[in-house]
């Protein structure tokens, strides 16, 4: 019977606090650059957040001439216009920022609907007000915190509140470094984008979860080991589980970015950012984090019990 | 044994067929299910716009216009009746919070008959006199919120006939909040005419133009106000301003039929009006004493034409040109045939995907998704053999669960809904991988097959529950507090998980304990 190609022979036995203060010192500057780029650089708001005019038009004659098209276009006074050529030659991708009201984004529209003339063909028409905008970023926001809030919630009810805050510093970390990565890079942040951001959190989660189970379960075995081995021995015993699952997803997200088409390309590069940041935090921030609280708290537990001992003659 | 009795696994197995009845007609192109017999499910998943093709357009409405204009009115009422009954009054405005008029009559003995001009101008308005003869009108509040939410109703409704007017398939037109009215159009290829239709609050009215006064100087005598042309525009390129009387002459409320039509000299497209019997008296009284002048026809404050009137126009019908093209004509009659909108309306988001960017969505992600597949069934083979099947059979029997639901209760699939697929799929997968990982180690730590098997469905099951309701929380809050798309994902998410609790630990479990008793092996084939 043929019972399946095991990839880790045997249980491993890595420290994983070896490289603590590296990894440490790693996500900060990861977590701070992303900061300061969003500061200085901000992000390339699509329009579903920053407001504006979206137009992917096709030229049913054949390719388009770009340039003269951008002289035109340029000449209608509307601002910042951004046109790129999106898949083919005979595709075009038209961006015109923000208008003053949601009546002169209409004429907007209607203007370059003018100029573009009958040879066109409309893929995608997008026209997003500036009270639109700010709503969705407002309610993604807070959709986003609050489910991070709920996320805290349960898991510092399952498994104290080391584990719901080491839990949550670790997802927020990848959603920031995802964040900032589209902000260094430049890409655009659009609605897809937002949700890839929230998968990666759910994601995120369920690998803290598993491996914050394996720790409560090995802390009722083995009462007396100290906490840092026995973190080492719940992720080294699920590490079998991480290197499939993970591995798995990490493949079905390659097969979307490859295969998805450029419309879903932002949403699978964020997704392939936050599978690898995902797992690494799972073990490199959330676990060491969740270490560290305890020692200081048990530190402080010392503390008074000395202090107590003191009081007593 | 472990649980699984024959009467569990008759009732799971039964549960799983209908799963994958229910989901067959969503893998099916709508041509097939045309001629699906009608007594089997045939609901399928709707697709989002995103992905079939269609218009998303969010109009808001300007609920509170009715109200000031109400306000304004009286305001105006005041000031002539007063005037004409010799009451000196002073400050007449409205107040900080447009619910109410205020001013203040000068000789207190003017108090009585003031109040009794406002109650003749206001029957509903509250009347308050202060110390220092102001007099305020107030309106209650609650009236104010019922006259707004009368707004939404009939624009509203007006919409909707507008639309239906346009002849497009099923649309979907909906209240949202207090203001907006969110309108989906499916399969539009171009959304210029459906811009036209709802962008435009079509009110019509006609005036006689004030001949006395030049549009182009300064402010206008009381009772003339200056309108610019819809089109025609002055050698500088700017729109040409008219010198319109206020009074309106007849209202478009009157007009009773619109169609486009070609006028019989000139070929050119116009648009046909008649009117009820009322208007048609009005229309024909304007028309018999001001023959050899010029009247204007006016359309949400843009003078649309201004001919002279050659003759009485007494039959009641009569004809609107204004440089039309075929399509603006009809747009025009469709307006005019559903009524004007009780307030101002614009369209504050618009989302068209035409449909075959639509199509190539669906292709791109239906390829990415089934290579996606593909790779995680050969894996699992690869890394769990026979288990791997079993695990493989729980996928497909999860996807088939996911869109059954979503069939059944209505929910629509958008591109951030299959995100929330591909999630849910992840975590059906890693709900198996835990299991058989557990397999695997208690099998290392010396338990035979059975009881393995069952430790490892034990254990592993606390932390599925762990991670699904973590994930189950985090989907729910954003289901409540997102808007639109992530909504979506949040759909998708939460039935997608609900169901891997089901497939892959019910169903995965029962196939499992199946094989055992079939085959007895001495070891783990895992």
């Amino acid at each position: 019977m043929f019972k399946g190609i095991r990839l880790l022979r045997a249980v491993p036995k890595l420290d994983y606090f070896r490289f603590h203060r590296l990894c440490f010192a790693l996500s900060i500057a990861l977590c701070l650059a992303s900061v300061v780029s969003l500061a200085t650089k901000g992000l390339n708001f699509g329009v579903d957040f920053a407001g504006g005019i979206l137009i992917e038009a096709r030229q049913t004659t054949g390719p388009i001439d770009i340039a003269a098209l951008r002289s035109t276009l340029s000449a209608l006074n509307l601002g910042d216009v951004a046109l790129q050529e999106f898949g083919t030659p005979n595709d075009l991708l038209i961006r015109v920022e923000r208008q003053g009201s949601d009546e002169s984004e209409r004429v907007a529209l209607d203007r370059i609907r003018d100029v573009l003339g009958p040879g066109f063909e409309y893929r995608r028409i997008e026209v997003v007000g500036p009270k639109v905008g700010d709503e969705l970023v407002i309610d993604g926001i807070l959709a986003v915190t609050l489910s991070l809030l709920g996320i805290m919630g349960y898991m510092a009810l399952r498994f104290g509140w080391r584990a719901g805050l080491s839990g949550v510093i670790a997802i927020l970390h990848d959603c920031l470094t995802t964040v900032g990565l589209f902000s260094i890079l430049g890409l655009q942040f659009d609605l897809n984008v937002l949700a890839a951001v929230v998968t990666i959190a759910g994601f995120s989660i369920n690998d803290t979860v598993v491996i914050d189970d394996r720790i409560r379960e090995n802390m009722r075995k083995f009462k007396r080991m100290d906490f840092r081995d026995l973190i080492n021995r719940s992720v080294n015993e699920t590490m079998a589980r991480t290197v499939m699952t993970n591995g798995l997803v990490l493949l079905a997200v390659l097969a979307l970015l490859w295969f998805g088409g450029p419309v879903l390309f932002g949403f699978s590069f964020a997704l392939l950012w936050g599978v690898i940041v995902g797992t690494y935090s799972t073990i490199y921030v959330a676990a060491p984090l969740e270490w560290y609280l305890a020692k200081r708290g048990r530190a402080l537990e010392k503390e008074q019990e000395a202090e107590a001992a003191a009081g007593k003659p | 044994m472990m649980g699984v009795t024959r009467l569990r696994a008759v009732i799971v197995l039964a549960i799983c067929f209908v799963g994958v009845v229910m989901a067959i007609p969503s893998l099916l192109p709508a041509e097939k299910m045309a001629g699906w017999p009608s007594w089997l499910w045939h609901k399928q998943v709707s697709l989002g716009l995103d992905l079939q093709g269609g218009s998303h357009m969010l109009l808001e409405i300007d609920v509170a216009h009715v109200q000031r204009e109400r306000l304004n009115n009286l305001l105006d009422g005041i000031r002539t009746s007063m005037r004409s009954q010799r009451i000196a009054v002073t400050n007449l405005q409205l107040n900080a919070e447009a619910t109410g008029v205020s001013f203040r009559v000068r000789d207190t003995s003017d108090i009585e008959k003031a109040r009794q001009a406002v109650r003749e101008l206001e029957r509903t308005g509250q009347l308050a006199t202060q110390p220092d003869n102001t007099i305020v009108v107030t309106f209650d509040p609650r009236e104010l919120a019922e006259q707004r939410r009368r707004v939404l109703s009939q624009s509203l409704e007006i919409v909707r006939r507008r639309i239906d007017a346009l002849g497009t398939k099923e649309p979907a037109i909906q209240a949202q909040g207090q203001d907006r009215i969110l309108v989906q159009v499916p399969g539009l290829k171009d959304p210029k005419a459906l811009e036209e239709v709802l962008g435009k609050t079509a009110k019509m009215t006609f005036h006689l133009l004030d001949p006395n006064t030049d549009p182009a100087a300064g402010r206008p005598p009381e009772g003339t106000m200056i309108l610019p042309a819809d089109k025609e525009v002055e050698r500088d390129g700017r729109a040409r301003q008219y010198a319109v009387q206020r009074r309106i002459a007849v209202s478009g409320d009157r007009l009773t039929d619109a169609q486009p039509s070609t006028n019989s000299q000139t070929g050119e497209w116009v648009v046909s009006f008649k009117f009820d019997g009322q208007g048609a008296r009005q229309f024909g009284n304007v028309t018999r004493e001001n023959v050899g002048r010029p009247f204007a026809v006016v359309l949400d404050g843009k003078v649309i034409t201004a001919p002279v009137i050659r003759e009485p126009i007494l039959g009641g019908s009569g004809q609107i040109s204004g440089q039309f093209t075929a399509q603006s004509a009809n747009n025009l009659a469709v307006l005019l045939r559903a009524g004007a909108l009780p307030a101002p309306i614009k369209i504050i988001e618009q989302r068209t995907v035409g449909p075959d960017l639509g199509s190539d969505s669906i292709e791109a992600g239906t390829r990415a998704c089934i290579i996606g597949y593909l790779l995680i069934f050969t894996l699992m083979i690869a890394g769990y053999g026979l288990f791997g099947i079993i695990a493989n059979v729980a996928l497909l029997l999860n996807m088939a669960f996911t869109l059954a639901i979503m069939a059944s209760i209505g929910a629509t699939l958008t591109l951030p809904g299959i995100a929330g697929m591909v999630l849910g799929l992840a975590m059906a997968v890693d709900a198996n991988v835990l299991t058989y990982e557990r397999m695997r180690e208690e099998s290392a730590a010396g338990r035979s097959p059975l009881p393995a098997i069952d430790t490892a469905f034990n254990r592993a099951f606390t932390t599925i529950l762990d991670s699904n309701l973590t994930t189950l929380i985090a989907a729910l809050l954003l289901y409540m507090f997102g808007s639109g798309p992530v909504r979506g994902f949040a759909v998708t998410l939460s039935i997608g998980i609900a169901c891997s609790m089901f497939t892959a630990v019910t169903v995965t479990r029962l196939f499992i304990v199946g094989y055992l008793v079939w085959r007895r092996p001495k070891l783990l084939p895992v």
